[in-house]
């Protein structure tokens, strides 16, 4: 699976859709599988090289790495599947195939973070995935790209960094880089002092990679500015990826060790969840940027998938874990669409888009659909984990019911800037007198609609993710006392 | 067919039907309108044949699946529920007929998307009228919120828009801030959230929190139009008058006093409720907005904002009967539905032709127009005085059992609140009957004559059944006791 962007480098310009299309499916189909021997109870790990678990180095996927890794390759997949009229339109042809490699890289870093059982290859993988995201965005034609990848290479960098301090420190306190190994030996570490250190480090670093507020500067630009398609596969997987770094990381390694650290834990991440989840909701509602908008209430569902995990409860790390799946489909369906009405439309704000939906109406129903995923109505995936994090909130305390009137506020603030958007395709008169708008290409529409429908079908039957989630707050917690 | 599988016939009926609306659209307006007809008088069939099952007891119920554990899609089908879904689909069919009068008299646009709409709403109607826990209700409530917003949006101008964003923000608003954290708090605390007769909360649920929660049902289940979550209402009169006339006065606001009533005798149950102290403020708030209501409705000018007002201050008959708490009451709650459906879809179906016939939406421009449009003026008095209470109509047969079940619980506010707000509904609406019938029209007025055909025969069924139900209200009655069968 991490082998095949090496083949596509090799491809012909004309076949680097065709080739990079069939890794990205042939990697969700091992996800698949993977999830599959998961869901039947057993974890699959691999040595690379042949070397045993605490020296060599070593993958692992257990419900958690699954669900996530379900999650990339089906993103990866399905964006790659939809891309071919969207960056034909986009990219120069020359540089297709360079673009497509960067792809693959970029997905194989992801995947390669989630299957590691290693603290060091995080990273390894980690760089490898932001390395070739900046390739990525910056290779649209937007040159408002530069800068907002500049912001996001010094950011992601520093993230970067922070990451590799904290896990030196641990490495130097305990001798390991193997997660499990590390969370066995890290109770005879007699002085802690490092250690804590070690994960505010960590955590910092991680929560700057998954654009936590109020680390997220990078983030709205980025998306706004990209390449439609790299849009949609790194607004689905990308940052989850990190935040389950984080949380992975925080969890297993340091919450059943460090005494306090769980309180010290939710009360660093609870009130940057919450904050996140209102003010970025609140920008959200006066955006004037359909891709800035989208990107911006990114950072607010991030919150949501924050403030589950900072419950450290069984309820809300399967809040947290259901809302990264399930937030992905709603956004990357979004995403989705937007791409096909920017395979019309060059200028995305809001003001300019009146009227689409008479000339684009597959489309702008599969965004209608998609949002109402994002806001949480009944019968959608969003609903799912919004009905989890409400009764992990509900559960969590008497101060839940704060959490609960903060979860609601936001979802309320969802239906404005999701009803700005409706209001616009479908009521504004039309900024522009051009004629010759038509539905996007099948291929884009397609696929769009593949996810909307996605979205009702796991907001009716969750039965999958939910298992993979509850599982995985279950082994997280395990440690626990 | 038998009735478990009628209940999911009767779901995806109507579904089919707006895809097969959609589908007949592209070939000719005659074949729509016919998919429409068809689907609703299947819809009747499917529908009414459950009655027999209802009435010899039986509760016919069927799971869909299960989406998380303890929470599950079922249906159950209960005299609340059947009575409900009987009075849509019955009524969905004359609807259909005025509808096509109606827009095709106007000449409106979209009209494929509205019958397509509508077919939706029904479905989602019949969800929530059949719903066996309050997730599945939940499901179908916000699913008849958003199929009715393209309804209410239909003419696309910005005044509309405008009022249909209040429309859909007041409903979503309310049932996401607080009737879904009551259905969440429901299922934290009983573990279930099924409709069982009885109650699921004795004993589940501390004693002053019983008032709250049954603060957040109450206001968060906006589609009863309880003040001050009543905006939406006058605002949905944008929309054309067929769909003021079945949705805003039947389907949608029936849902809003249908559910809070199925949470009283289902979830929190009557005798439960009547023993906490707490759950006691409903009455006033019902009462209030009676009164209020009809105080702005006496100030309306026009015809349809001054139904959506008095549609406001009926609906609130029935959550206050329901609050009453007594089996009278009770009984009253469920057969006021009813006559008030007939009546107010014959005043919006007046309305309606009028607006058609003589472009006529003001009430000063009603004067003399009773011997214009006889047939439809008739029906407009005989929907008036029904609103009012007066024999022999509909109106008073419910009025009656409600004011049984206040002088039973000795309930003084509500005794005087139906005293005052008839008064009030007299005032309202005999100004506007003597104006049509006895006041001369002005020297310069245009000649016009009576709306279609198709308009004019419907609300001519529905004045006849509101006659009608002040005679023939005994199976009606039969059926609701059930509910009530063994309370004190």
């Amino acid at each position: 699976m991490l082998s095949a962007p090496l083949v596509v480098l090799l491809q012909p310009r004309g076949l680097a859709w065709a080739g990079a299309t069939a890794a990205g499916l042939v990697s969700f189909a091992i996800a698949v599988a993977l999830a599959m021997a998961v869901l039947g109870g057993e974890t699959q790990t691999y040595a690379m090289g042949g070397w045993p678990a605490p020296y060599g180095i070593a993958l692992a996927v257990d419900d958690f790495s699954a669900l996530v890794l379900l999650l990339v390759t089906g993103a990866g997949a399905a964006a790659l599947l939809a891309a071919r009229p969207s960056v034909d339109k986009q990219i120069e042809e020359e540089r297709q195939p360079l673009f497509y490699a960067a792809w693959l890289l970029g997905l194989a870093g992801l995947a390669g973070i989630v299957v590691s059982a290693d603290a060091f290859n995080i990273f390894v993988f980690m760089e490898i995935s932001s390395l070739a995201s900046y390739i990525l965005i910056a290779g649209g034609p937007d040159r408002r790209a530069l800068p907002a990848v500049f912001k996001y290479l010094i950011m992601g960098t520093i993230g970067a960094t922070f990451y590799l301090i904290g896990v030196g420190l641990v490495y130097m306190m305990t001798g390991t880089l193997n997660l499990a190994d590390m969370q066995a030996r890290i109770g005879d570490v007699v002085d802690l002092n490092p250690i804590l250190v070690a994960a505010g480090f960590i955590t910092i670093g991680l929560a700057l990679k998954a654009a936590v507020f109020p680390l997220h500067v990078w983030l709205p630009n980025a998306y706004t500015h990209a390449p439609h398609m790299v849009t949609v596969f790194l607004a689905a997987c990308a940052t989850k990826v990190a935040l389950y770094v984080l949380i992975r990381f925080d969890s297993m390694v340091f919450q059943d060790k460090l005494s306090d650290h769980v309180i010290q834990f939710a009360m660093f991440a609870m009130p940057l969840a919450v904050l996140g989840i209102l003010v970025a909701s609140a920008v959200a509602m006066f955006e004037g940027n359909l891709k800035r908008l989208l990107g911006t209430s990114s950072v607010a569902q991030i919150g949501y998938i924050l403030l589950g995990a900072s419950f450290v409860s069984q309820a809300g790390i399967t809040a947290g874990a259901m809302h990264m799946f399930n937030h992905a489909l709603a956004k990357g369906g979004l995403f989705l669409a937007v791409a096909c009405l920017a395979y019309h439309y060059r200028d995305l704000r809001l003001s300019q888009l009146g009227g689409a939906a008479a000339r684009m109406p597959w489309t702008c129903a599969a965004l209608v659909l998609c949002g109402l995923s994002l806001i949480g109505v009944p019968g959608t995936a969003g609903f799912i984990s919004k009905w989890l994090l409400i009764t992990a909130a509900l559960d969590a305390g008497p101060w839940g019911w704060t959490l609960v009137i903060v979860i609601l506020v936001s979802s309320l603030m969802a239906v404005v800037y999701v009803w700005r958007i409706v209001e616009t395709l479908y009521f504004q008169a039309p900024a522009t007198e051009e004629t010759g708008i038509v539905e996007a290409p099948l291929q884009l529409l397609l696929m769009t609609w593949l996810v909307a429908l996605l979205n009702i079908a796991f907001g009716l039957a969750p039965a999958i993710p939910l298992t993979l989630a509850e599982g995985s707050a279950a082994a997280l917690l395990g440690g626990m006392p | 067919m038998n009735a478990e599988t009628a209940i999911l016939v009767a779901i995806v009926l109507p579904l089919a039907g707006a895809l097969a609306i959609a589908l007949a659209g592209r070939i000719g307006p005659n074949l729509r309108e016919t998919m429409t007809l068809v689907t609703s008088a299947a819809l009747i069939w499917v529908v009414w044949g459950m009655l027999p099952t209802l009435m010899a007891d039986g509760r016919p119920a069927v799971t869909v699946g299960e989406v998380m554990p303890g929470l599950s899609i079922a249906f159950r089908v209960e005299p609340l529920g059947m009575l409900f879904a009987a009075l849509a689909s019955g009524l969905w069919l004359i609807n259909s007929v005025y509808s096509i009068g109606y827009m095709r008299g106007n000449g409106e646009k979209h009209q494929t998307r509205f019958y397509v709409c509508f077919a939706l709403a029904l479905a989602a109607t019949m969800g929530v009228a059949f719903a066996g826990n309050l997730f599945t209700l939940f499901l179908f409530y916000e699913a008849l919120t958003l199929s009715t917003y393209p309804l209410v949006s239909h003419k696309g101008d910005a005044a509309t828009v405008r009022s249909a964003r209040v429309y859909l923000g007041i409903l979503l608003s309310t049932s996401i801030g607080l009737f879904l954290p009551a259905i969440i708090w429901v299922y934290t605390a009983a573990g279930t959230g099924d409709f069982v007769l009885g109650g699921i909360l004795e004993g589940k649920v501390a004693e002053p929190e019983v008032g709250l929660l049954l603060g957040l049902f109450v206001f968060g289940i906006a589609k009863a139009a309880v003040m001050p979550v009543h905006r939406w209402l006058p605002a949905a009169m944008v929309a054309p008058t067929p769909v003021s006339a079945l949705l805003h006065a039947v389907a949608v606001v029936k849902a809003g006093v249908f559910t809070i009533t199925k949470v009283i005798v289902y979830i929190f149950g009557v005798e439960f409720l009547f023993a906490s102290p707490s759950s006691a403020w409903l009455m006033y708030p019902a009462a209030f907005t009676i009164i209020v209501a009809s105080l702005v409705a006496l100030r309306q000018t026009n015809i349809k904002r001054l139904l959506a007002y008095s549609t406001i201050a009926q609906l609130s008959y029935v959550v206050m009967a329901a609050a009453i708490l007594k089996p009278h009451a009770e009984v009253g709650a469920a057969i006021h539905m009813v006559a008030h459906a007939f009546g107010k879809i014959t005043l919006f179906f007046a309305a309606g032709a009028i607006y058609v016939a003589s472009k006529k939406t003001e009430i000063y421009q009603l004067r003399g127009i009773g011997r214009r449009m006889p047939w439809t003026m008739a029906a407009f008095s005989i929907g008036a005085l029904s609103m009012i209470g007066v024999p022999p109509t509909g109106g008073f047969v419910s009025k009656w059992y409600i004011l049984a079940g206040a002088f039973e619980a000795e309930n003084l506010v509500a005794l005087f609140t139906i005293i005052a707000s008839t008064v009030l509904n007299a005032a309202y609406f005999l100004p506007i009957l003597y104006m049509a019938w006895f006041e001369r029209e002005e020297a310069d007025a245009k000649p016009h004559g009576e709306a279609p055909f198709a308009a004019v025969l419907a609300l001519c069924v529905t004045a006849l059944l509101t006659l009608g139900f002040f005679l023939f209200n005994g199976p009606v009655i039969e059926l609701e006791s059930q509910v009530v069968r063994g309370l004190t």
